[in-house]
């Protein structure tokens, strides 16, 4: 079997506290605590999960935005949390990112134009004429006109500002976008129009898809396997629609039961969860979910924290009701 | 498909945006009265830098000539301000009291700056102990109020309008390093730096590309505010008589000689002192204006 | 019975740079009372506007109301004086926004806050509390008791904490009993819930049910998200462009959605469910209101617009009971 195109083994990322506070003592934000994912060339592979789950914090890791604190990261089986900063640069054509919120990740003194060009000027040197039609044929892809090419970000709209970005992402022939909510910013006529469109760029180019979202119907939406993290685990993954369909860990089931329905009649059966998400400084002991976890067990899950459990489908589970 | 187009509508389509900016400030800044008012001070003060010497009507008054029998007039027809006590006329000396104190402002802002504004983006960008030094040496300077820092370099180095710049220029760069400073760290974070560095830009590029080009609101409304209290600083050591020395037309020396002469013969010292009243309230209300409008940016 | 909030033929304008904006369209809403009414559009279609007019919370210079009434418990809010909306405002209209950090002073503590509210409208007429000036150890305890029934635990003890001790969703439940602590008859919540995660939502949309329900206020609940407000809400306003076009109860929305840009906006919803069918999007975009469309504002981008979508703006017409749409289809 091929290797996958992307494959994390157990990377984990944490951000030392200053001795400032409670307690007197040193800790850690654990923000990602040991992830194990892989992503197959031409698929895609959603990361679900809410404030404090690690998500972003997976992505800027794997782009090695922040330096992974343990853990790999391989590439086409190559580990590059290893990589030298040259080996890296050459590392930014393959992978690119397409930030979460596109009011801010467009600078604001830079035209359209400028933006998108940016990467071809840093890593190929483009100038002149040639540049120009580069930046022309990608606003072109994205479905862009050219009349935008010189405009500044805030004279654009929420979904146009989207595709610049995607434009840009695009200009270095990436094999792998991780994309950050990408539509959590967008109005809800627009976002189908933007799936749509990535999925037939997608095809398109043969790109492999990260998707990263708290928006359970967008990754329903577009990917074919997903991941769903709590405080910076994994703690269900498999195939969309198994999880999202029979959601076996009590906390993706309380996720899929909250998800508000545009219908009707509303779910009789909700899931509601005692309590506040805990912050990433006190990540509880045993199992992480305990703390609000309907499903309980006892002091096992206070004390132990679940190792994976495999399903036949193909899905996993870390939790004590299926070990 | 592809249309040629000509260099000047090429220059056209790339500027269209920035035009529409520009505009858009203009109309932003009409709206309020005050800074209008500013704005037209600073105009009218910057035109009579520039035209000066085509203006004034005894060029020779400006440093030597005197005028022994012309001494003490009021004004009238033929001496809009009066003549001093030496029988120079005020009004010529007025005037070119503007170009020399455009020049001083300009100059002292300038060097300010220069210091200041690159340690700031040092400070902010770099971080760690860099920070702390930068950082903690500009608290020394601010710490101490500047007239008398500047009152204190100048009496070491010796009266006169060249070490009165140096000794401002001193006393006004920390203020930027401070402002710049905490700019940068508000910009490090934010998305677009963050995606500068995710395609592969170098620290360099991410300075002069990213973090400078939008330091530059702040700069530009604390340098407008600035000019005009840089002369009035200026103008305050010419008239301890630690800056411009005599015959220089300098509105603070001015000013200190026709102290003396007051109340009678007021038209000496009034009418440099208008000179800088107007001159500094109209950047302080452009200034503020300018912030107003840059700093943050509203849209409706 | 009479509604206890009636909007009639608002129109708002705003001036900008490039021009006045028609912001709302002389819109047409009635909250009924003890009644829950939904308000969805998305970005620019004049909710919050219409949300802040209510409250005359607008800048009046660069905003202008045009014409219309709004009329709350029969009396014409427009034409109150400054002191009297002082009056009304969180005593008798209370509102809840987005942002919960920043309606709270990060200086102070909560307990302080909250006081501070129930003291500046006490004057001694509240009726839950035996007569007399309400003093500060009583409003202690009356915000102590506010914090349990938006279920914060140990209110007794949170009560001292700082806002930025607080989570985004307890913040936001702070912000309700906030508004809720002079009883207010009309709660308008616009876009509680936008900035919290999904699982907090669900919290605070069940809280705001349970509240309904044990205190009878009503509610205005402005939200973008259909689903947000199927879930609090008996009927459902959608706004477009600064005009409702349809009006109706939420049942009736999805069971039979009668306007185009209603059925566009349902289609384009990325169900939950599986992925049965394509979801798709509206064509077109969100009109420039300086220079707004002629007759009906959604014509363009309507796949059944007829010639007089052109000319005439559709009136309000009822096709069933309490089912209202504007569009020249009916």
């Amino acid at each position: 079997m091929a290797l996958p195109l992307l494959e994390l083994k157990n990377l984990k990322k944490y951000f030392p506290l200053r001795k400032r506070f409670i307690g007197g003592h040193k800790g850690n934000v654990r923000a990602v605590d040991g992830i194990s994912f892989f992503i197959r060339g031409g698929d895609s592979f959603g990361l679900v999960g809410e404030s404090g789950s690690g998500k972003t914090t997976v992505a800027r890791a794997i782009l090695r935005l922040v330096e992974p604190t343990e853990g790999e990261v391989l590439w086409d089986g190559r580990d590059i949390c290893k990589f030298l900063d040259s080996e890296m640069e050459e590392m930014r054509r393959n992978m690119q990112m397409i930030f979460q919120d596109p009011h801010s990740s467009f600078n604001p003194r830079k035209t359209v134009f400028k933006s998108i060009a940016e990467p071809l000027v840093i890593h190929e040197g483009m100038r002149g004429r040639g540049l120009r039609e580069r930046v022309e044929e990608l606003l072109e892809i994205v479905g862009l006109k050219r009349e935008h090419m010189f405009r500044y970000p805030h004279e654009l709209s929420g979904g146009q500002k989207q595709r610049v970005g995607i434009a840009r992402a695009l200009s270095l022939h990436p094999k792998l976008l991780i994309l950050d909510e990408p539509t959590s910013a967008l109005d809800v006529s627009v976002q189908a129009q933007m799936l749509h469109f990535l999925e037939l760029l997608q095809k398109r180019m043969g790109l492999t898809y990260l998707f990263i979202s708290h928006n359970l119907a967008v990754i329903r939406y577009t990917c074919d396997r997903v991941g769903v993290m709590y405080l910076g685990k994994i703690i269900e993954m498999g195939k969309t629609e198994g999880i999202f369909s029979f959601p076996r860990h009590p906390y993706t089931k309380a996720l899929v039961s909250a998800v508000p329905v545009p219908q009707a009649e509303q779910p009789e059966k909700m899931v509601y969860l005692e309590g506040d998400i805990p912050s990433a400084t006190h990540i509880p002991s045993g199992c992480r979910f305990h703390t609000r976890c309907l499903e309980k067990i006892g002091a096992i899950c206070e004390e132990i924290e679940p190792s994976t459990h495999y399903f036949l489908d193909g899905n996993q589970v870390d939790c004590h009701l299926y070990q | 498909m592809k249309e040629i187009l000509s260099p000047w509508e090429r220059w056209k389509e790339e500027r269209e945006s920035q035009i529409r900016n520009f505009k858009l400030i203009l109309y932003t800044l009409s709206r309020s009265p005050l800074s209008v008012i500013g704005f037209f001070c600073v105009s009218v003060f910057l035109i009579i830098a520039l035209i000066g010497p085509m203006i004034i009507t005894y060029p020779g008054d400006i440093k030597g000539t005197i005028h022994m029998d012309q001494k003490l007039r009021p004004p009238s027809s033929n001496h809009p301000f009066g003549t001093d006590e030496v029988g120079r006329d005020i009004y010529s000396r007025v005037i070119m009291g503007t170009r020399l104190s455009f020049q001083i402002g300009l100059i002292i802002i300038f060097i300010a700056m220069g210091i200041g504004v690159p340690l700031g983006i040092i400070a902010g960008y770099i971080g760690g102990w860099l920070n702390e030094i930068i950082m903690r040496v500009t608290d020394i300077f601010l710490s101490i109020p500047g007239l008398l820092l500047a009152l204190a370099i100048v009496g070491a180095l010796g009266p006169g309008i060249k070490n009165a710049m140096l000794a401002l220029s001193i006393v006004w760069w920390p203020g930027y390093v401070r402002l710049v400073q905490g700019k940068t760290l508000s910009l490090r974070e934010e998305s677009y730096v963050e995606a500068a560095k995710s395609i592969g830009a170098s620290k360099l590029r991410v300075i002069f590309s990213h973090v400078l080009p939008n330091c530059t609101s702040p700069i530009i409304v604390k340098a407008s505010m600035d000019m005009g209290m840089a002369i009035l600083f200026a103008a305050n050591l010419g008239f301890i008589g630690v800056g411009a020395q005599p015959p220089i037309p300098e509105w603070g020396a001015m000013i200190s000689t026709g102290r003396n002469y007051l109340p009678d013969h007021w038209w000496m010292a009034t009418f440099p002192g208008m000179a800088i009243l107007i001159t500094v309230l109209g950047f302080n209300l452009l200034g503020d204006g300018l912030r107003d409008v840059l700093d943050p940016q509203s849209r409706i | 019975m009479e509604p206890i909030l009636e909007i009639q033929e608002l129109r708002i304008e705003f001036e900008t740079f490039e021009g006045t904006s028609q912001v709302l369209d002389g819109i047409h809403l009635t909250l009924g009372r003890r009644d829950t009414l939904g308000l969805v559009g998305e970005t620019g279609c004049g909710k919050s506007i219409t949300a802040k007019a209510i409250l005359r919370l607008l800048p009046i210079p660069p905003a202008r109301i045009v014409s219309g009434e709004i009329l709350f418990e029969g009396e014409d809010l427009l034409k109150k004086s400054e002191e009297e909306m002082k009056e009304i405002r969180g005593r008798r209209i209370a509102m809840v926004f987005q942002d919960p950090m920043t309606f709270l002073n990060p200086v102070f503590t909560i307990e302080e806050q909250l006081v501070d509210v129930i003291l500046a409208h006490g004057r001694g007429d509240d009726s839950s509390l035996q007569g007399g000036r309400l003093n500060r150890k009583r409003a202690v305890e009356k915000a102590i008791e506010l914090l349990g029934e938006v279920k914060i635990p140990q209110p007794e003890l949170r009560i001292k904490s700082y806002p930025h001790e607080f989570s985004g969703g307890m913040r936001q439940r702070v912000l309700i009993a906030m508004a809720l602590s002079r009883s207010p008859q009309i709660l308008i919540a616009d876009e509680p819930t936008t900035a919290l995660d999904v699982t907090i939502q669900a919290q605070i949309l069940w809280l705001i049910n349970d509240l309904v329900q044990r205190h009878g206020h009503s509610v205005l609940l402005i939200s973008h998200d259909l689903g947000v407000v199927a879930r609090v809400c008996r009927r459902i306003a959608v706004m477009y462009a600064g005009s409702i076009v349809e009006n109706c109860s939420t049942v009736q929305l999805f069971k039979r959605p009668l306007h185009p840009y209603t059925r566009g906006l349902l289609n384009s919803i990325l169900t939950f469910s599986k992925r049965e069918s394509e979801a798709q999007g509206i064509k077109g975009v969100i009109p420039d209101l300086i220079q707004p469309p002629s007759g009906c504002r959604f014509h363009p981008r309507c796949f059944e617009m007829m010639e007089i979508c052109k000319k005439e703006k559709p009136s309000m017409i009822e096709i069933e009971e309490g089912h209202w749409v504007s569009c020249h289809l009916y």
